[in-house]
């Protein structure tokens, strides 16, 4: 089987669909960062596999994907912190508990 | 290299390491202000003697110093002046964190202004993110229960958000092959309409961005967070969200969408149609839910939904007019400074008086007028003018907006922004009905600071410049919109 673009683009599909399901439905927060983080190397991918098949001159895709990594890691960092506070005050990290104010 | 014309940016960056260095040695912390308040001056000699030198593209085409960039760079240095000003009573809430504080308000300023300077994919996103995560650790900083909570669902919902935009801009990419706003506008206009309709990735990536976009102005249906954040954040933050914020989301969709998809026609017809709905539906939104609020700044939050489908009306009408003229463009601008100095007036009266009443109830706010008079004056301007009454600023940004919307054919829009302003003026006024003709719970007083007094003095002599001689900025404003360069 030869794999091209269409490949990676539904491995990429699929995994935004998991990431984005997870995000909305899953109650511990850290489990959320995680789908977050799924939805994070889905984009990869796709930004890859287009670099590769429709400019295969430039590094485009593969330069954003390094900037995605980085500022991912920023923001996982910056969200752990959060529920490391959430938890001191609350002692869950159960998204449906933390409701003190209404959605 | 081209390290003069980023020279604002720069000044931000090393005053924000320096405010934190600063912190570590003095015991002082009111220097920490005035280093602050030194840097944004600096970086605004910098920015307004860059103006009128005309379009720059630097950085192999990443950021564009133009005449646009220019006159947010301005507005958002001003906004972060008037949030330092604001909070020099306020950080004794977090009197740890003060160094901290500071540097991430010229952090979030510098995210920011690049915002409003991008004009590549890559770089739009990592001057959102530079913004976001400094913002989601300001709403956080209180450290109480609410505080917290705000902040962790800040950071959730920005954090989907972002990734459904990069989605977006990878299928953008993937269908132009460039990440360059330049660069993909060339290869959009090359296509028809036919080639579009057989590969429909590139409308679905359109789509995704305004998704991304939506959550950073705060705009239908991407506000879920707004209330709750609002709430739960230190005012003066909440002030800044709702100001600089959601002003830099607008920077950013009229450059790329301008910009990127401004031609050919159908195309921005599409999203000027797009951006038309969810105004209608934003407006409506926003001040139906405001009206049962009791919190003052659940109900501000809910104020900024609906002004953001104000906004969107001139958006969909860049759109509409298809790049004809610069009114749409000219208009928003000028409708994001008033909205500014009338938010962040506004904010500034509640920090005053809710620090001293511990309390965030409208109904507290019980005969205020008795109480500190020049605060409730205050706030009544800037209540005023979110109304859109003379003489406040608010009125000349709505008719300007308005105006525009009519001559290119949005008048169903501008009638439910019209039927939604009189809504509005419904729950403004409740809460000046309930500061003057209310009883004073005590007959103490309430004291402000000589800072916020200034601060409230200068937004509200801006909201009332604005009002009553609208054509100074409207033709900086007109000039902006011209000066697009990239």
């Amino acid at each position: 089987m030869l794999v091209g673009l269409e490949h990676y683009l539904i491995l990429s599909t699929i995994l935004f669909a998991i990431g984005l399901y997870g995000a909305l439905s899953k109650r511990n927060a850290i489990v959320i960062l995680m789908s977050i983080e799924i939805m994070l190397v889905a984009v990869s991918i796709a930004l890859v596999a287009f670099s590769r098949y429709i400019v295969p001159l430039a590094l485009t895709g593969q330069v954003f994907v390094i900037f995605i990594m980085v500022v991912a890691a920023a923001e996982a960092a910056v969200g752990l912190a959060i529920i490391i506070a959430i938890y001191r005050g609350y002692e869950t990290i159960d998204a449906t508990k933390i409701n003190l104010m209404k959605w | 290299m081209h390290l003069g014309l980023i020279l604002p940016e720069l000044t931000l960056l090393v005053f924000a390491i320096a405010v934190i260095l600063v912190d570590l040695v003095t015991q002082k912390k009111e220097v920490l202000v005035w280093v602050s308040l030194f840097g944004i001056v600096i970086s605004a000699g910098f920015t307004l003697g860059m103006w009128g030198w005309g379009s720059y593209a630097i950085f192999n085409n990443q950021m564009a110093v133009d005449s646009f960039a220019i006159f947010f760079k301005l507005l958002f240095l001003g906004i972060a002046a008037l949030v330092i000003l604001a909070s020099v009573d306020y950080t004794a809430k977090f009197a740890n964190f003060r160094g901290e504080y500071h540097a991430l308000v010229l952090l979030a300023a510098l995210g920011m202004m690049l915002m409003a300077a991008t004009t590549s994919l890559i770089s739009i996103y990592i001057a959102i993110e530079l913004t976001s995560i400094s913002l989601y650790i300001l709403v956080g900083l209180l450290k109480d229960a609410k505080s917290t909570e705000a902040s962790l669902k800040y950071l959730l919902l920005g954090a989907v958000a972002s990734a459904v935009m990069l989605y977006g801009m990878a299928l953008v990419f993937g269908f132009t092959g460039e990440v360059g706003l330049g660069e993909i506008a060339r290869v959009v206009q090359g296509m028809s309409l036919a080639t579009l309709l057989a590969s429909p990735a590139f409308m679905v990536g359109i789509v995704l961005m305004i998704a991304g976009f939506g959550f950073k102005m705060a705009a239908i249906p991407f506000h879920m967070w707004v209330p709750d954040v609002y709430e739960g954040a230190p005012t003066p933050i909440t002030a800044y969200l709702s100001v600089a914020s959601k002003a830099a989301g607008f920077a950013l969709v009229l450059r790329v969408f301008y910009s990127a998809f401004g031609f050919p026609d159908w195309l921005s017809l599409n999203w000027g149609i797009i951006f038309a709905v969810l105004s209608a539906i934003g407006m409506t939104v926003g001040n139906v839910a405001a009206i049962p609020q009791t919190n003052i700044k659940r109900m501000l939050g809910y104020s900024s939904v609906a002004q953001a489908g104000y906004l969107l009306v001139g958006v969909a009408t860049v759109g509409l007019s298809a790049a004809a003229d610069v009114v749409g463009r000219s208009s928003v601008l000028f409708f994001l400074a008033s909205y500014a100095l009338t938010n962040m007036g506004a904010f500034i009266a509640i920090i005053a008086i809710s620090d001293k009443l511990k309390s965030d109830q409208i109904s507290d706010y019980s005969g205020m007028g008795k109480r500190a008079p020049l605060l409730a004056l205050g706030l009544t301007l800037c209540l005023i003018s979110l109304i859109g009454m003379p003489p406040a600023a608010g009125f000349m940004a709505k008719f300007y907006i308005f105006s525009g919307a009519v001559q290119h054919g949005l008048l169903w829009l501008v009638i439910i922004a019209v039927i939604n302003s009189v809504i509005s003026a419904y729950y403004y006024l409740r809460v000046v009905k309930v500061m003057w003709l209310g009883e004073p719970a005590s007959a103490e007083k309430v004291p402000s600071s000589g800072a916020l007094k200034l601060a409230l003095a200068l937004s509200c002599f801006g909201v009332l410049l604005l009002g009553i001689l609208p054509g100074i900025v409207m033709r900086l404003a007109e000039i902006a919109a011209k000066m697009f360069g990239f």
